[in-house]
């Protein structure tokens, strides 16, 4: 055991037995980000902050939820929005809040994709963090079956439905995850457990591993540019913080990420507050009524697009059904971000629109995501079932040929 | 500049998402119908420019009315217990005290003169069908009398204060015989059962539904409930604009209490937030100067 000399103080006390010096060092002060950044950069702030504010509202609308599917509607929409003193604040900050975290993770996501920031060494970085979006899936689906209201219910319904449509399996699996032949009481309690326990804690995991994934291949900057960060560091720690290209954690890209967090919040609370229909849709205020289909069913606005990947194949093709191919082509979706580094070809670290192919790609995928999400919502009848289906052949035809343009891009800059 | 055309480009892509998910999305899936009609411009049965007498209207309600109708704040009590008279004719007869000031004046002499045309129920009670409504049709009766009627409803019919309290009595009077309003203690007067078998499906407790239909929905649905939701069994209760917008208020009242308080909340927050947001800010610039 190392030797402890009497503390001439407090600090000093927990200093021997924590290292409070060097840890804050290591974490806040001397841990290095780029200078050439944008606001975009904030967006990893700005998703920590609403994942505490999800699990600290979760955690006062916990006290009170019930998680029972003749008690649940009730005491989300009397017990809490009614009678307990600010539960319809928690509720409300937890239901937006719940949705505006998927576009700062979509903003966040495509920040990366724009400026490269998942190859070369930031392979891990991206994959962790695509593990966090699939975690963030499960939990927005989850938690969205709480208050038993007809969505709640009929999306629930929905979207365990396609797990039945894998082969042999299939069925047997839908049973499993409902935990009865419909959704039901036992839906609902599992799902309860997963959104409330299991999933929180694999988040809280994942987001450890995203940041320390982050730790060694470094921040990304504006340009792209790979600089040696241990001889940046030493010009900023010997006075020249100026001409250093880095700077640390705290106080100086904090001061920016909450400056950009204010203006989000002000945003965030304006919702909350004043225009929250989006992330509480008013069908939802129905209970959940097992007799009694909604006109129209739709998943939350973050997963349209690749619902509408699903929906997309509504005729059967070669002889296999378009439930099938849509089954195929979703699950082609939710994965193939994840493998985004090796099917970028190019070895360019550059914002998007300073790569000769690149740029297009990425702005057509745009455009295309976003008729999906529309399109995703919209009812899938006439003219348009066809938008349906020619966005979602051009998604999956753009993530097949990105392996082939950024080749192609590869050998026109040669190989820089 | 360069963040200030960042923003611009993520603020452009989101408002359009937003535009096709939500504004676009709901006309597409909810197209617009005719605005709520408080003339009832549809009936004309009966020619209501005639002034009503209200002596000869107190008459002709005792010798027409009290037999199958309580009029409690004229002093004439139900005939037999909700239950009972749910038995014996399906649903509560409503107790007229309210009537006069309720129901538009149009609306009311043409429902005396023929209840189902005024309901818009004749897909449910079509002429000489098996089923006919509890209550007859006066057509027999002169408009004359018909408007003397509508004078004496009119005459005996209380104000209410334009408050929670005065929006109660309005929705128990208009809505109350069949639908129950959980999150105001309040329950249906004819049990469900009954109302299940008369309606032919329970009519729905009304809690939430300022949030999940929404005012101006309710606006159009309670003026003509099949324009919305063609051959619903839910009568056209012919409300005139003020107590229609009573019974909403009301609704707002139950099902979303808190909306005063949101608002004010709402307010004091985001002042709060725009002081942080100045104050980071502020220091970002202290901070930053150091280093560009």
């Amino acid at each position: 055991m190392a030797e402890f000399k009497p503390a001439g103080s407090m600090y000093e006390w927990f200093d021997q037995r924590l290292g409070i010096d060097k840890f804050l060092k290591v974490m806040m002060t001397e841990y290095w980000i780029p200078k050439n950044i944008n606001f975009l950069w904030a967006m990893g702030v700005l998703l920590t902050v609403m994942f505490t504010i999800l699990l600290i509202s979760g955690i006062f609308l916990l006290m009170y939820y019930k998680p029972d599917m003749n008690m649940a509607f009730d005491s989300v929409n009397y017990t809490i929005m009614q009678e307990v003193g600010y539960g319809w604040l928690f509720r409300h900050i937890h239901a937006v809040g719940a949705s505006v975290v998927f576009l700062i993770i979509y903003i966040h996501m495509f920040t990366g994709i724009y400026y490269g920031s998942y190859k070369k060494g930031r392979e891990l970085i991206w994959i962790s963090g695509m593990l966090l979006f699939v975690l963030f899936s499960a939990e927005g689906f989850s938690g969205y079956m709480l208050p038993w209201g007809q969505m709640s219910y009929w999306a629930a319904y929905v979207i365990t439905e396609i797990f039945g449509g894998i082969p042999v399996i299939g069925g047997d699996l839908v049973v499993w995850i409902r935990g009865n032949f419909y959704v039901s009481d036992s839906t609902l309690t599992r799902f309860f457990m997963l959104h409330v326990l299991l999933i929180p804690l694999a988040i809280l995991g994942a987001i450890v591993v995203h940041f320390y994934a982050l730790r060694f291949p470094h921040v990304n900057n504006e340009e792209g540019e790979f600089f040696d960060f241990d001889k940046e560091a030493d010009k900023y720690l010997a006075g020249d913080k100026k001409g250093s290209k880095v700077v640390p954690f705290w106080p100086v890209f904090l001061s920016k990420d909450f400056f950009v967090l204010g203006f989000f919040l002000l945003f965030f609370f304006y919702l909350v507050f004043f225009h929250y229909d989006f992330a509480m849709d008013p069908v939802n205020f129905d209970k959940a009524d097992n007799l009694k289909t909604p006109a129209h069913i739709y998943p939350e606005w973050y997963f349209l697009w690749s619902y509408e990947v699903l929906r997309g194949f509504f005729f059967d093709i070669a002889g296999i059904s378009g439930k099938s191919l849509g089954l195929m082509a979703f699950a082609f979706a939710n994965a193939i971000f994840l493998v985004l580094p090796w099917l970028d070809r190019s070895p360019m670290v550059k914002p998007a629109n300073q790569r000769p192919y690149f740029k297009y790609w990425f702005w057509f995928l745009m455009v295309d995501l976003m008729v999906l999400t529309v399109y995703g919502k919209l009812p899938p009848t006439g003219a348009n079932a066809w938008v349906g289906f020619a966005s979602s052949i051009t998604f999956l035809t753009l993530f097949i040929a990105l392996p082939f343009i950024t080749k192609a891009e590869a050998k026109k800059v040669g190989g820089k | 500049m360069k963040e200030l055309k960042i923003l611009a480009v993520i603020a452009t892509l989101v408002g359009i998402t937003y535009y096709g998910i939500e504004p676009y999305a709901h006309h597409v899936m909810h197209p617009e119908v005719k605005e709520a009609d408080f003339v009832f411009a549809d009936l004309k049965n009966v020619d209501t420019k005639l002034a009503g007498n209200v002596e000869n209207g107190k008459t002709l309600v005792e010798a027409n009315c009290l037999a199958c109708h309580a009029i409690e704040k004229a002093g004439h009590p139900a005939m037999m217990p909700n239950a009972d008279a749910a038995a014996s004719y399906g649903v509560v007869p409503p107790d007229l005290s309210h009537a006069g000031r309720i129901y538009d004046k149009n609306y009311l002499a043409n429902f005396i003169f023929d209840p189902v045309s005024a309901m818009h129920l004749s897909h449910k009670y079509p002429v000489g069908g098996a089923k006919t409504f509890p209550m007859p049709s006066y057509n027999w009766m002169t408009g004359q009398e018909i408007m003397d009627v509508v004078a004496y409803l009119q005459s005996i019919a209380p104000k209410v204060a334009d408050n929670a309290e005065g929006h109660k009595v309005t929705f128990e009077s208009a809505c109350g015989r069949c639908h129950s309003m959980k999150y105001g203690q309040l329950e249906a007067t004819t049990s469900v059962d009954t109302i299940k078998t008369y309606m032919g499906a329970t009519p729905p407790d009304l809690s939430q539904y300022i949030k999940s239909r929404g005012e101006h929905y309710l606006h159009g649905f309670i003026n003509d409930p099949q324009v919305l939701l063609a051959g619903t069994s839910m009568p056209r209760v012919g409300l005139n604009e003020k107590a229609q917008e009573e019974v909403i208020a009301y609704m707002e009242e139950t099902g979303d209490r808190k909306k005063a308080e949101r608002e004010e909340t709402g307010l004091y927050v985001m002042m709060y937030t725009f002081v942080f947001a100045m104050l980071a800010y502020l220091w970002k610039r202290k901070i930053w100067s150091e280093v560009h």
